[in-house]
């Protein structure tokens, strides 16, 4: 039974890995979860220096999601690279970073320090509705995501480039066209949905800045669909992710045309769920006569 | 001894119309916690609530851990219509707790609501050392008096209302008390859990009178385990976690 996937020059031992923001840096779930055994970790977005985040209340729940708007709080690359990367280094598992700049050259510095320092993957937020500057300015402008792309590929030397793309577009397979073409080795899709919700009583939002990112099994037929339309667009390798809350889900997302799937808000529910989800997805091949997990990819019939 | 587990409900009955006692077990949970402490509680097997429910530790027996909760949304309309002898999945013991009075330090708890379930092992651990201000908006707000009452040196109940004991915000009975009878004690150490409002007022009072102390905090939370920064809150050391650097802090540390 053969579960290895392949992103770019990346080998993961099983498709399942995590998504940016929902794993912490590897360290808060290892109490639950045997790190060796994920495809890959993708740390929460770094940026070059250290982040505050957003005022609380950042997070609230909705009807099967949760809206989100952290602000991209996070230790900032010079800890990330002392502290954190050793420690995920420890295990026998890919690490992705998901980067984030204001400016063109703040993503390339990030990537050219990352890269240098031999992580397995660069992955582009270029979709976080949550932070006023940089990100999805960058995800929403197909000519600003050329730009930005064509310069953080010429200073990535080893590492694998994935793009994350925002669903705040009305044509996504163009976005992932222009990532494709710009040199990105992945796409990563989707990011969370922007939304809000108010409490009627005090008339207050939810969340104290007001709109914040959905994610949840609320987002997953949406997900998917933009997995379906970017998979018949593009030839590079989709990282499908958006309310995955097991087996079930992560075939289908293969299904429509995923290489490799990210867990997500699921950690939230269950902190095993990427272990869980890898069972399901071995037992789905035995049932059903499968050897080989990468001949699932865009197996859709329609 | 994972802290992510199933276990059994042993009891889930109502103490009030608003409020519930809820009894877990299992051979799989911890023996120990500490006052303060909480448990993330699965809500549905379904999607719709999605998110556990952080609830603090009311008591902790061998294999058996007690809580007490306000219904209070959907989540923890879900977690009452959950059966005895029913299996959840539960996460914890989270957080870290309240840090112990020195000696010669009178402690001095308020409490606000539903944040007597957080303060009540720590009243049970303090026991005759310790003042306990509770306060409700009503009388039905007040529950466990009579275990309280023994347990402490002295139990001064307050309603908004008027509808037990003294008239007022537990605040204000605080504020009144230690201008006359706790004037004479030389070093007090608050500990305080209720709503938002109140703890600020506390922390207000407190640092007017030069008192130190805790307080146990609450936000929205996710994952329970700091991976996510949904509960964080602004200290003067910047965003803190309300799940993994709390959600005890010290009084003078939240920036309100």
């Amino acid at each position: 039974m053969n579960l290895t996937v392949n992103i770019g020059k990346l080998k993961l031992k099983n498709p399942v890995m995590t998504a940016s923001g929902t794993f912490g840096y590897g360290e808060e779930y290892s109490e639950f979860v045997d790190l060796n055994k994920l495809g890959a970790i993708v740390v929460k977005g770094i940026s070059l220096k250290p982040r505050e985040g957003n005022p609380s209340p950042r997070i609230c729940e909705t009807s099967c999601g949760m809206l989100n708007s952290i602000g991209l709080q996070n230790v900032g690359l010079k800890e990330f690279l002392k502290t954190k990367l050793p420690y995920v280094r420890k295990y026998d598992t890919k690490l992705i970073v998901n980067i984030l700049g204001n400016t063109l050259q703040e993503y390339v510095k990030l990537s050219e320090a990352l890269d240098d320092a031999g992580v397995d993957g660069i992955e582009l937020n270029v979709s976080c509705p949550n932070v006023k500057k940089g990100g999805i300015v960058f995800g929403t402008d197909k000519k600003m995501l050329a730009k930005l792309i064509g310069k953080v590929r010429s200073s990535v030397k080893n590492s694998t480039l994935i793009t994350k793309l925002s669903p705040n577009v009305s044509d996504i397979k163009e976005f992932a066209r222009m990532a494709e073409e710009s040199g990105s080795d992945a796409i990563s899709l989707i990011n969370t949905i922007p939304g809000m919700a108010i409490d009627i009583k005090t008339k207050k939002p939810k969340i104290a800045n007001i709109i914040g990112g959905l994610s949840g099994p609320a987002i997953k037929p949406i997900a998917v669909r933009m997995v379906y339309e970017s998979y018949r667009a593009v030839k590079i390798p989709i990282i499908g992710m958006g309310g995955i809350m097991n087996s079930e889900d992560a075939v289908e997302f293969m299904l429509a045309g995923a290489t490799a799937v990210a867990i997500g808000t699921a950690n939230f529910v269950n902190p095993m769920a990427t272990l869980a989800i890898i069972r399901g997805m071995e037992s789905f091949m035995k049932e059903n006569g499968i050897t080989d997990f990468k001949k699932l990819t865009g197996g859709l019939r329609c | 001894m994972s802290r992510y587990l199933r276990a059994e409900i042993i009891e889930n009955s109502p103490v009030n119309k608003s409020h519930n006692l809820l009894i877990l077990s299992s051979s799989d949970i911890s023996k120990n916690s500490a006052p303060g402490q909480f448990y993330m509680i699965e809500t549905a097997s379904s999607y719709d609530p999605l998110l556990k429910r952080p609830l603090s530790i009311l008591k902790q027996k061998s294999g058996a851990v007690h809580f007490l909760y306000r219904i209070k949304g959907k989540g923890t309309e879900r977690i009452r219509q959950m059966k005895s002898g029913a299996s959840v999945s539960v996460l914890g013991p989270l957080g870290n707790g309240y840090p112990l009075p020195g000696k010669n330090i009178t402690p001095i708890l308020i409490a606000g609501g539903i944040g007597i379930a957080s303060l009540f092992p720590l009243a049970e651990k303090l026991g005759k050392n310790a003042y306990l201000f509770y306060g409700g908006r009503t009388k039905e707000e007040l529950l466990l008096l009579d275990e309280l009452k023994d347990m402490v040196k002295e139990l001064i109940i307050s309603t908004d209302n008027g509808s037990a004991g003294e008239k007022g915000t537990v605040v204000d009975v605080l504020k009144d008390y230690l201008a006359s009878q706790l004037s004479a004690l030389s070093s007090q150490l608050i500990y305080a859990c209720g709503p938002s409002p109140m703890l600020e007022a506390v922390s207000r009072l407190a640092a007017e009178k030069g008192i130190k102390g805790y307080i146990s905090m609450e936000e929205n939370m996710a994952c329970g385990v700091g991976a996510c920064l949904g509960c964080s809150v602004k200290t003067k050391k910047g965003y803190k976690r309300v799940c993994k650097e709390g959600p005890v802090f010290s009084i003078e540390e939240i920036v309100w």
